[in-house]
């Protein structure tokens, strides 16, 4: 079958129940997104399909018919996307393994939302668990983020 | 001689010693060097100059050899040594490195001492220096107790500066200058001509340089790293996917694995049918565990599949059957056979005090999982008399040492090669599924495994932070408490920890009462005694350890007091508390939450101190009561650590001590039914998440006392704060985690 994950196409030969999260770690080799609960209770393998969160760990693999995007595909250390900006200047990630999946859906949430409220904040990112607590970081992060991409100087 | 030249004369001896391809000196110990790990994998041209500097070509690596599990432990240890050996942020590399007996660590044994770190009494001090020189020679290097920084302070200082010392008179010889007469910048030694050599060409010849017995730190005001918000080394990596933590290492030829073991912790299995699993796509081998069954695959969700296709025919429990089997084994552990220790007792809480009046009150905990976000994994690569193992551990001595004794191999053929690790919360100083990836490795010799546990292994799996009871007795008399019996019980986590690394541990375990006999308050009449709970299955160490229940009562057994003296709970602990820097803490938190300023109708404040791990630590919750439950709105945290080495990192911990606090208090209860766990996911084991998370304000304060670490002391005082928040809205008093069995939260 065929998937397109960050702007490449990949011919996979795998089962179409296989959780697309394993077809991207063990298969595409992009440890990124991370395996968390294998029920999205957790929200770490957070990965776009055509801009919209999807929890990988439980949608198929043969399921997805539109373009996979995931951290790595977001941007590069040396590239970075204007979340993942926000979120090395307000220093968020503690063990970081959460992040990724974060990450995609502050994405999502300011893709649909230019300016997030608190609530809006709230409801979009409490399918994401973060067992380090660094909720608050992450709220400054994302209020941070949609000021820069509506081009408010910060 | 000053502490600073005695572990300089300690640390680094002189002598130099040439090795190939470059040399090293100035190694860590009291008589003969631990060997330097550096120097068994040195490659040509590299130089080790003290096991946590190498310098070669590309540049200066600073070893950092505690785990970085996510408080950030890596940037701070690496700015110590970058603040004296003087190199540029941006240019260094940092590495956790093998494993080895130089990195032992001295101040987690050290605070193991059943003495309160406030007392520094001879006796108490004498324990401590046993314990130091203990931990040396028994090599271990462990993370855990918030003691990297404590441990480290000096040390990785020194460890900067007697690098620098050496090029700098590297450069002299060179040359042909007195050293006084050279600076450094930013990884070079510059001449008084302005000429600039860097440290990577003077590298070799600075191994070859005598190390100084007691190199001069900077003074405070010189520091440009340290006490300054340092970026995060691994920031960048982790917010772009870069960052490998165990789950994410790959190799070539690598195969994935699981296992799925009894749920009924400890219990044998008896046979199993693998016929299913072995015919499924992908499945390479079944192999029998102790305890178990383990699957390897080409891929990780293969090897699950299998798994559950298993049939296995389990044994019973082995460790009795249900939570409350459990809990009447601990309600049963008052008494004079199962005392285990009173370190404090003060005056006399037997005598009748007639002008005072008495308040009982029972507390009780539950059982508690780590639930770390990446769930236990590990790599073993097992070739012909050579072991390697990747995985992320805060004990990786002795999961070296383990995985040797299992594999027949001698540990120095043992690689652990310590990654990144997605929480840890004492979870990862445990070995077993270090050891289970080994047993994977021994059955595909050749083939590096990855073990991946899935989440319910994970939840149902753990070794878990014990319940817990606690029989309080005080006395109060007008504004005041006259009298404090506290009485904990609790099965032993230094008993089943010793038990899996087969060491008998002699002497009481201070870790059950820790947080009840050390708390700096000034009660004429003060006992506090331990009773120990016979074995019941394996537990460990749980984020603060035993402060994480004493901390909920004490604090919330002096609120109760409080409120029976008629009196204010901070003025009553302002009155009661004899350490200075203590009430400094008190005085900040209340400043901060404006303290005694009323709040409206449906809205109430909660106060809780705790002196845990050296950091006096004072939170005050703000509940309101909404029509969905109780929320929390915001949470004041004021800690003094002595001295604070990265402001902002020290917020970020605090804040997450709170947050783990909290999510234990609200939800964290794990129960047994036949032997086994009931919990098996994120939604039975729930957590707080970012429509519960406060906000939360941190002042930190630096008395100047000892300088200390603050993984866990932000932990202890979040249930007791919320409680009494809770009753200061409500005027219901809750005496059981977790709360909402009690009370329902927005």
């Amino acid at each position: 079958m065929k998937l397109i994950v960050n702007g490449k196409a990949h011919e996979l030969n795998v089962e179409p129940e296989m959780p697309l999260l394993w077809a991207l770690r063990d298969e595409l080799n992009l440890p990124g997104t991370k395996f968390g609960c294998g029920l999205a209770m957790c929200g770490a393998c957070t990965v776009l399909v055509d801009g919209t969160p999807v929890r990988s760990c439980v949608t198929p693999v043969g399921a997805i018919s539109g373009a996979v995007t995931t951290i790595e595909g977001l941007g590069k250390p040396d590239a970075l996307h204007t979340v993942q900006a926000a979120w090395i200047d307000h220093q968020v990630a503690q063990c970081g393994y959460c992040q990724s999946g974060q990450i995609m859906s502050a994405v999502a949430l300011l893709n649909q939302v230019k300016a997030p409220t608190d609530a809006d904040i709230d409801a979009a990112m409490s399918g994401n668990l973060c067992r380090c607590g660094a909720y608050p970081r992450i709220r400054a992060a994302i209020h941070d983020a949609a000021k820069r991409l509506n081009g408010v100087t910060v | 001689m000053s502490r600073l030249g005695t572990i300089a004369r300690r640390s680094f001896l002189i002598g130099s010693t040439a090795v190939v391809g470059g040399a090293v000196f100035g190694v860590y110990k009291y008589k003969q060097p631990h060997p330097n790990p550096l120097l068994t994998a040195l490659p040509e041209g590299a130089s080790a100059i003290t096991p946590y500097v190498r310098i070669d070509a590309q540049g200066v690596t600073i070893i950092t050899p505690r785990a970085e599990m996510g408080q950030g432990i890596h940037t701070t240890l690496a700015a110590l040594v970058a603040e004296e050996l003087d190199v540029a942020w941006d240019s260094i590399r940092v590495e956790h490195g093998a494993p080895g007996a130089a990195y032992y660590n001295r101040a987690l044994l050290q605070e193991g001492v059943p003495f309160s770190s406030l007392d520094r009494s001879g006796m108490a001090e004498g324990m401590r220096g046993t314990m130091g020189v203990l931990a040396k020679f028994m090599g271990i290097q462990g993370t855990g107790g918030s003691s990297s920084v404590p441990d480290a302070f000096d040390k990785m200082r020194v460890a900067g500066a007697a690098a620098r010392f050496a090029l700098v008179a590297a450069a002299a010889e060179r040359l042909g200058v007195n050293a006084a007469t050279l600076k450094t910048a930013d990884g070079a030694v510059i001449a008084g001509d302005g000429q600039r050599l860097p440290y990577t060409e003077l590298a070799l010849a600075a191994a070859k340089v005598q190390l100084p017995d007691n190199p001069p730190l900077k003074p405070r005001e010189q520091w440009r790293y340290l006490g300054k918000n340092m970026p995060r080394v691994d920031m960048a990596g982790k917010c772009t996917g870069a960052a490998t933590f165990g789950i994410d290492v790959r190799l070539p030829g690598m195969v994935f694995a699981t296992v799925r073991m009894n749920p009924a912790i400890g219990a044998p299995i008896k046979g199993f049918e693998a016929s299913a699993a072995k015919a499924m796509r992908g499945v390479l081998q079944v192999v029998a565990l102790p305890g178990g069954v383990g699957v390897i695959a080409d891929n990780t969700w293969r090897a699950f599949q299998a798994a559950q296709a298993i049939q296995c025919d389990w044994a019973g429990p082995v460790h009795g059957a249900t939570t409350v089997v459990f809990m009447d084994a601990i309600d049963a552990s008052f008494d004079d056979k199962h005392q285990d220790s009173r370190i404090r007792n003060d005056g006399d809480v037997t005598k009748v005090l007639p002008a005072a009046k008495m308040l009982e009150a029972q507390y009780r905990v539950p059982f508690l999982a780590h639930a770390t976000m990446e769930p236990m994994n590990a790599v073993a690569w097992l070739q012909e008399d050579r072991l390697d193992i990747w995985t992320g551990t805060q004990a990786p001595t002795v999961a070296r040492d383990q995985a040797a004794a299992l594999a027949g191999l001698d540990s120095s053929k043992v690689f652990v090669h310590t990654q990144l690790m997605g929480g840890g919360f004492g979870r990862r100083a445990e070995s077993d599924y270090v050891l289970q990836a080994v047993h994977l490795a021994m059955a595909m010799k050749g083939k590096p495994v990855k073990l991946t546990w899935d989440r319910k292994e994970d939840m149902t799996q753990d070794q878990y932070r014990p319940a817990a009871v606690a029989r309080m007795r005080g006395a109060t008399t007008e504004g005041t408490v006259q009298l404090l019996d506290v009485r904990v019980a609790s099965p032993s986590v230094l008993e089943s920890q010793g038990g899996r690394l087969g060491i008998a541990m002699p002497g009481p375990d201070k870790l059950i009462a820790e947080g009840t006999y050390d708390q700096p308050y000034g009660i004429p009449n003060y006992r506090a005694t331990g009773y120990r709970t016979p074995a019941l299955l394996p537990i460990s160490s749980w984020r603060s350890v035993g402060n994480s229940y004493n901390g909920f009562f004490m604090e919330c057994f002096m609120d109760e007091l409080a409120a029976q003296a008629g009196t204010d709970p901070m003025k009553l602990r302002l009155s009661l508390v004899n350490h200075e820097s203590s009430r400094k803490v008190l005085m900040a938190v209340a400043e901060m939450s404006n303290w005694g300023r009323p709040l409206p109708k449906g809205r109430g404040r909660g106060l809780a101190f705790h002196f845990s791990f050296g950091v006096p630590t004072a939170e005050v919750v703000e509940v309101s009561v909404t029509k969905d439950g109780v929320r929390i709105d915001q949470v004041f945290v004021a800690a003094d650590v002595g001295t604070a080495l990265d402001p902002r990192n020290i917020e970020a911990q605090l804040q997450s001590g709170v947050i783990f606090g909290l999510s234990a208090a609200m939800f964290g209860e794990i129960t047994f039914a036949n032997g086994a766990v009931e919990q098996t996911n994120f939604h039975q084991y729930e957590a707080v998440r970012m429509g519960q998370s406060p906000k939360i304000h941190v002042k930190v304060l630096e008395g100047g006392g000892p300088i200390r670490g603050v993984g866990e002391p932000g932990t202890p005082p979040a249930a007791p704060a919320l409680a009494n928040a809770i009753f200061n809205a409500t005027g219901q008093r809750i005496r059981e985690l977790p709360l909402r069995k009690h009370i329902g939260f927005a």
